[in-house]
């Protein structure tokens, strides 16, 4: 499944070529850096989910991964042990975790959740303790669990954006700290300037460094030219050995008759293209397309022509060369389809309100709607137009429309490829800007390109940029901790060796309840103690640890959970883990809280002792037989599907969403 | 004597004076030429639209927002004596003689002024003093955007109407808690609290971020009373059972009045019928009722059938078949079954007519007494004009190649088996023996051999190509995982089939349907569906010529050009008093880094202020800081196309905290004699600034006088002012 994904970027780090991806680099240079170290050559193609790995080192890579994974366990367990200060607490959290179905399944493959979730608990991990610190400021352990914090965010958002999450949980624990400190006015302000120096060099300058330097380290590896080049700007490609622009020299003014390609300027923008096939009937006129595409390709090379006379003399060697100015008026040809580029007045495919942006005429011969204006931002009439430098705007005479792109995805009769329109909309935006990328033209001598280089940050800017890109929904977050529908990790047949990443439904479900359970508690202790019910300082205690604590991990799951409401791209059952990880945590403190308060109403000490243990077991029983019923899942499992009363596992799918 | 009846005349006078001043100058800066222009000025064109169908009883769907807004504006129409005969088609277009323009402007224009005593009315009760009342009030007086979205058939101006009203009646009642709980005048403000809420809501949602501020700050408030050991359990619980009535269940109850009346004013069928599901259609007089009145309920063994998909996007369509075949190879190569074409056809035609048969039977007809389906039946589709049965098959989908083909079997004898059986399963059965009914059952067909899901393929660009005529793909979904509406079908028109001939039967298929009985749903299905439908049905993402990013708004550097004389210069423009807009963002700022000051100071038990004078300025931010962020931030976060005139509610809060920062400036940070006196030698100053700005720029909010070019272009103060020039 997803290990392809993941897998085969691990390969690229070892053979060094540059690729891009929406997620951070660093877990897949940890798997890159895994593979390495177990002697993976990083020759397996990982071309399709189920393929065979053979004679290929593999096992390197999943096992640091499972490592990772299997470190979530004793992560859970002192978190929850620090916050509530009871074992039985702890232990459980840890039961459920270990006998969970998903986790488990999540943490045995390369993916990069594993990782991210390794980093996140550190931080949690961390950030607890170095509060428990707090009676003791400055001392050797303070500085080092708050700089192991610092550290854990950076490798969490190193992995995937979602540890943007964790920064924010953290964060906002450490502004509660400050604004206690700031209240305790037995500390001097000087003191209070050191807090808050020392927070703002762990938690903020240390991240940020590791991050960028983690984004250098990627760059310097990935020198050569690889898949993901089309997705980034011509300044950055020549960056990438291998790269047609490394090292290139083109002509650096353009000229009639010259071949070139055009790149727009939107961040992740495609280079201008056409292609023999036509806009399908009902979108606009029965023309060819024109496109944007993000990979190189040849059918996106156009011909520059002036708008009265043929190329026919322009190709003539004798012929001298004539220089395109800002503000002439030109036509662009499509160089394998030898079509226009044309607009006109039909609504474009998908953004309404625009023109149609079509490929038109034969061999070159169409009519005035070909026409266009070539301007250059911030330049007078008349001036030359430079190679990748100048930033050009084409302007369609007919219309007064711009070329654009809108950057919406044309469906499967357009290849998947970007819409191209013209906007009537004069608004200057990247949108509508484009520079020339390669440019052909024998008869011009060749300048060296080494001006483009890019600084780190306008790198790091760009590829961040360039990340913040998406997709389409899979399924609904509300699915999620309900654990509605599972993913199939591998195999669809019924002969086929299959593992379901599900979670145990039994643990879920808890997890489900004890949320409503703890808003519960929590609400009436808030209420109870804010009316000034007098408590025995066992119960404070107690009431201490559900709202402080509790609520730190229900914080962590809110953070972890809600967002994803609000976002538009792909939603995966396996966004939720982190979450479900701050959900088992809390099962732990509200079930030992709630067995403290039902033990604290029964008298007898040993009733109440009994009570307080048998609730533990029963839960602890149930979780385990739960994980006895359900570990096929992860473990693997060949038969006949589970729809099939025959099945060893028709018994066990409770939901008809299941598909194992 | 005299004295004793003197006095409280003048008393009362001279609270009542400032309000009805700014009232009348309220009054008269909205109404003052308040139908001109007798022209369709920028969204009337699409209020306008729904006042007309209001006024004709047609039903429709509004997907902006809840009916109330709508009906306010009706209701103007109809004491104008409106017909709704009127075409709402362009913006521009001049009003003919039966359109009444002056009451159908007059609710918002009157909205739009009582919001200046409301203005006045608020800052009284967070207790600062009556000049920087009156400060507020005339601020919100000379707004020109606020003049100018009031003067026209627009939502807007109602919307803030209530919104303030909201926040003023939650005010009084908080005042009033203090010395008199559960008095009568208690009782009304908090009711009226409530019944605010609910009407900004049902004009428009964004009413919902007020709605939920208000709350939020009730909840405070009532958090604050479970700490104070004064009020007894009892008595906490009857404030907490009076507030629950009156700022959520009586509200609740409002916004279902709003749909109850909406669709008992709207009984007649409409243009957007056909995104209600058919047993809605039923339920409105003419369109599908006319058809479908009086057919049998129940669907039995030798029913004709039309069987419409439930999805409805992006077509409403119904299952078909015709003599065509499927092309023996597509154009890219696969191979399809050759078999007959079943598409989904989004017009009504005698080849969406199908049988239901029993497969253990051969007769088409309905035996006496009919045998009803029943959920888990299996049956047989018999397609009505080509007697074929509806087959799929292990045969790639012309389109969607990872689904099977669905086809009407043809006996070419060779290895393909007819493979026509399907089991009925009804989505919305109470138990697991229910009938299938028409129109009301929601139904799935499962193939028996492949349990394969017969769905249409309602994705955009699905039609089939040339072949197919374009029609819509139909397939059997295989991965049938879960519920989804392309799935589901539902049983359109239906009659009992008599005859038993092919010839005969299909005479009576080119038959129209006709019998009587007429179908009712309840109010809470019907307003289930339909508020189910405004959220969820999207306009295209469009973009406008006059659209804007919420960042634009604070800065002002977008404006609206509502309307354009035909031939003279004069214009309408949704343009704000520019002073005002920076004033209210310097006040936010400053109101923002003074509370962070004073609060870090507090924090360090450092007080600057006297705590009498920090309660009102903790609520009066809470209000006006709080409320402008609820109604601006989540604008950010939404994908629809936004514009100017979105930011208004924010604005009208962000002013009102402008005479709050400076009373507060005047009160405690002008500590000398010279500089209070400066400080209010600078306030007169910056006053009639406003006051110039406003008169400067009133003709282009109220569209006259007509301006010539040079005055036009001298009033466009930033360069992406889109001031409309008209070339010589």
């Amino acid at each position: 499944w997803d290990e392809t994904h993941f897998g085969k970027m691990g390969s690229y780090y070892i053979n060094r070529t540059f690729f891009f991806d929406v997620h951070p680099p660093l877990g897949k240079m940890l798997i890159g850096l895994a593979g390495y170290l177990s002697g993976y050559d990083g020759t397996f193609p990982f071309q399709k989910p189920g393929d065979r790995y053979e004679q290929h080192n593999y096992v390197g890579m999943r096992g640091f991964c499972a490592f990772l994974g299997s470190c979530l366990v004793p992560f859970a367990y002192l978190i929850v042990l620090e916050l509530s200060k009871s074992l039985p607490a702890a232990l459980l959290a840890a039961f459920v975790l270990i006998f969970d179905t998903g986790c488990i399944t999540l943490s045995q493959y390369i993916l990069l959740d594993p990782i991210l979730m390794f980093f996140l608990m550190g931080a949690v991990l961390s950030m607890v303790k170095c509060n428990s610190c707090a009676d003791r400021p400055f001392s050797a352990s303070w500085w080092f669990w708050l700089s192991l914090t610092g550290v854990n965010l950076a490798g969490a958002m190193g992995v995937k954006f979602v540890g943007l999450f964790v920064v924010l949980l953290v964060g906002l624990n450490t502004i509660y700290d400050l604004w206690d400190l700031l209240g305790n006015l037995s500390l001097s302000l000087v003191m209070f300037g050191k807090h808050l120096l020392a927070r703002v060099l762990c938690l903020i300058l240390l991240p940020l460094a590791l991050y960028a330097a983690m984004f250098a380290v990627h760059f310097t590896v990935l020198n050569k030219s690889g898949p993901g080049d089309g997705f980034f700007s011509s300044a950055f490609q020549s960056q990438l050995i291998g790269n047609n622009l490394h090292n290139v020299s083109v002509p650096e003014h353009l000229a009639y008759g010259s071949v070139v390609t055009m790149k727009n300027l939107r961040m992740a923008g495609g280079y201008l293209h056409s292609h023999w096939h036509l806009y399908p009937e009902g979108i606009g006129a029965r023309q060819q397309q024109v496109t944007a595409y993000l990979h190189k390709d040849l059918n996106n090379l156009w011909i520059i022509k002036k708008h009265d006379s043929d190329t026919a003399d322009l190709s003539d060697p004798s012929s001298p060369v004539e220089f395109v100015r800002h503000g002439d008026i030109i036509r662009l040809e499509h160089k394998e389809t030898s079509r226009n580029l044309h607009s006109h007045q039909h609504e474009a495919p998908l953004t309404r309100k625009h023109f149609q942006v079509t490929g038109y005429g034969i061999n070159g011969t169409g009519d005035s709607s070909d026409f266009w204006r070539i301007e250059v931002v911030g330049r007078k009439a008349g001036k030359l137009i430079k190679v990748l430098r100048s930033q050009v705007r084409l302007t369609h005479v007919a219309t007064g429309c711009i070329l654009g792109s809108s950057g919406k995805t044309l469906p499967k009769w357009g290849w998947e490829q970007v819409e191209v329109t013209c906007t009537p909309y004069l608004k200057e935006s990247p949108n509508s800007l484009w520079n020339f990328e390669d440019h052909i033209n024998p008869k011009l001598p060749n300048i060296s390109l080494d001006v483009l280089k890019p600084s780190f940050a306008e790198m790091l800017l760009e590829s961040h940029m360039v990340m913040i890109r998406d997709n389409e929904v899979t399924s609904k977050p509300w699915h999620w901790p309900i654990n509605y529908q599972g993913l199939r990790f591998s195999g669809v047949n019924e002969t086929d060796y299959r593992v379901y990443l599900l979670g145990n439904p039994v643990i879920w479900w808890l997890n489900l309840v004890t949320i409503g359970l703890y808003l519960l508690i929590a609400v009436s202790t808030a209420v109870a103690l804010k009316r000034g019910v007098q408590l025995t300082t066992e119960l404070k205690e107690l009431s201490r640890v559900v709202l402080r604590g509790g609520g730190q991990i229900t914080l962590g799951w809110l953070l972890h959970y809600f967002p994803f409401f609000m976002m538009g791209r792909v939603l995966y059952f396996h966004h939720y883990f982190p979450a479900m990880l701050f959900s088992s945590m809390l099962t732990g403190i509200t079930w030992d809280a709630l067995l403290k308060f039902c033990a604290g109403f029964l008298s007898p000490s040993t009733t109440a002792r009994k009570v307080y243990r048998g609730g533990f077991l029963t839960l602890v029983l149930l979780i385990t037989y739960s994980f006895y019923l359900f570990h096929p899942l992860s473990y693997g499992m060949i038969g006949p599907m589970a729809s099939d009363p025959s099945s060893p596992m028709a018994g066990l799918r409770w939901m008809d969403s299941w598909e194992f | 004597m005299l004295g004793f009846l003197k006095k409280p005349v003048v008393v009362t006078a001279e609270i009542n004076m400032n309000l009805v001043a700014l009232t009348v100058m309220g009054l008269i800066s909205r109404l003052w030429g308040l139908s001109y222009p007798r022209a369709v000025v920028f969204d009337e064109v699409y209020y306008g639209q729904f006042v007309s169908l209001y006024m004709k009883r047609i039903f429709f769907v509004d997907d902006s927002g809840p009916p109330f807004g709508n009906m306010l504006l009706a209701l103007g129409g109809y004491l104008g004596g409106f017909d709704g005969n009127f075409l709402w088609n362009r913006i521009g277009a001049e009003y003919s003689i039966n359109v009444p323009v002056w009451s159908l402007r007059l609710l918002p224009a009157l909205a739009g002024a009582l919001c200046v005593p409301l203005a006045y009315q608020i800052l009284i009760e967070l207790q600062f003093s009556h000049c920087a009342a009156l400060g507020a009030a005339l601020l919100i007086l000379l707004e020109n955007s606020l003049v100018t979205q009031s003067r026209f058939m627009l939502l807007e101006s109602i919307l803030i109407f209530f919104i303030l009203l909201a926040v003023l009646s939650y005010l009084k009642f908080y005042n009033l808690q203090r010395h008199s709980s559960f008095s009568g005048s208690w009782w009304f403000w908090l009711l009226l609290t409530g019944v605010a809420c609910s009407c900004a809501v049902g004009v428009k949602y964004m009413g919902l971020f007020t709605y939920v501020l208000l709350l939020a700050i009730a909840g405070l408030h009532f958090w604050h009373m479970i700490g104070d050991q004064n009020f007894s359990n009892v008595s906490l619980m009857c404030h907490f059972l009076a507030r629950a009535l009156a700022l959520i269940i009586i509200p609740m109850a409002m916004y279902l009045s709003f749909f109850y009346v909406h669709l008992t004013l709207l009984y007649r069928s409409g243009p957007h019928d056909q995104i209600m599901t058919s047993a809605f259609q039923a339920s409105l007089e003419g369109g599908l009722a006319r058809i479908t009145q009086g057919q049998p309920l129940e669907v039995a063994y030798g029913s004709q059938i039309t069987l419409r998909n439930v999805l409805g996007k992006p077509l409403q369509c119904w299952l078909h078949s015709h003599t065509n075949t499927y092309p023996i190879r597509y154009e890219n190569g696969r191979g399809s079954s050759h078999q007959q074409q079943v598409t989904c056809y989004p017009f009504k035609d005698v080849n969406n007519w199908w049988i239901v048969k029993d497969p253990g039977m051969q007769q088409l007809v309905v035996s006496n007494p009919p045998r009803p389906v029943r959920h888990g039946h299996i049956v047989q589709l018999v397609h009505g004009i080509t007697t074929r049965y509806l087959n799929t098959h292990d045969v790639a989908a012309p389109l969607s190649p990872h689904s099977q083909e669905v086809s009407c079997y043809i006996d070419y004898n060779i290895s393909m088996p007819a493979q026509n059986l399907w089991r009925v399963e009804i989505l919305n059965r109470e138990s697991d023996t229910d009938v299938w009914k028409t129109i009301l059952s929601e139904v799935r067909f499962v193939h028996v051999n492949t349990s394969a899901v017969l769905k249409a393929s309602a994705v955009i660009g699905a039609s089939l190509p040339e072949w197919g005529y374009r029609q819509l793909e139909v397939v059997g979904e295989k991965l049938s995982k879960g519920y989804h509406q392309s799935m589901v079908w539902n049983v359109e028109e239906h009659r009992y089939g008599k005859s038993q001939e092919q010839k005969e039967r299909e005479v009576e298929l080119h038959s129209p349907t006709q019998m009587d009985i007429s179908k009712n749903l309840s109010f809470m299905a019907k307003f289930t569906e339909l508020q189910w439908k405004i959220l969820t049905l999207k306009n295209e993402d469009t973009e406008h010529k006059y659209s804007s990013s919420a960042l634009d708004w604070i800065t002002m550097d977008t404006n609206i050009a509502y309307w354009l004389h035909p031939t003279s210069g004069a214009q309408i423009h949704l343009l704000g008093n520019i002073v005002t807009w920076a004033s209210a963002n310097v006040a936010a700022l400053v109101y923002t880094c003074l509370s962070l000051w004073y609060l870090v100071r507090r924090r360090r038990k450092i007080y600057d202020i006297p705590e009498g004078a920090w309660q009102p300025w903790v609520s009066a931010g809470g209000i006006c800081v709080g409320g402008w962020a609820v109604n601006y931030l989540p604008f950010f976060l939404m994908e629809k196309t936004l514009f100017l005139y979105h930011y208004l509610p924010a604005l009208t809060f962000q002013i009102l905290l402008i005479p709050i920062v400076l009373q507060h400036l005047s009160d405690h940070l002008c500590r000398s004699l010279l500089l209070k006196s400066m400080f209010s030698a600078l306030l007169v100053a910056w006053f009639s600034s406003v006051y110039l700005v406003y008169s400067t720029f009133s003709p282009v909010t109220y569209g006259e006088p007509a301006l010539s070019v040079t005055e036009l272009k001298d009033l466009r103060w930033k360069d992406s002012w889109n001031i409309l020039i008209r070339k010589q």
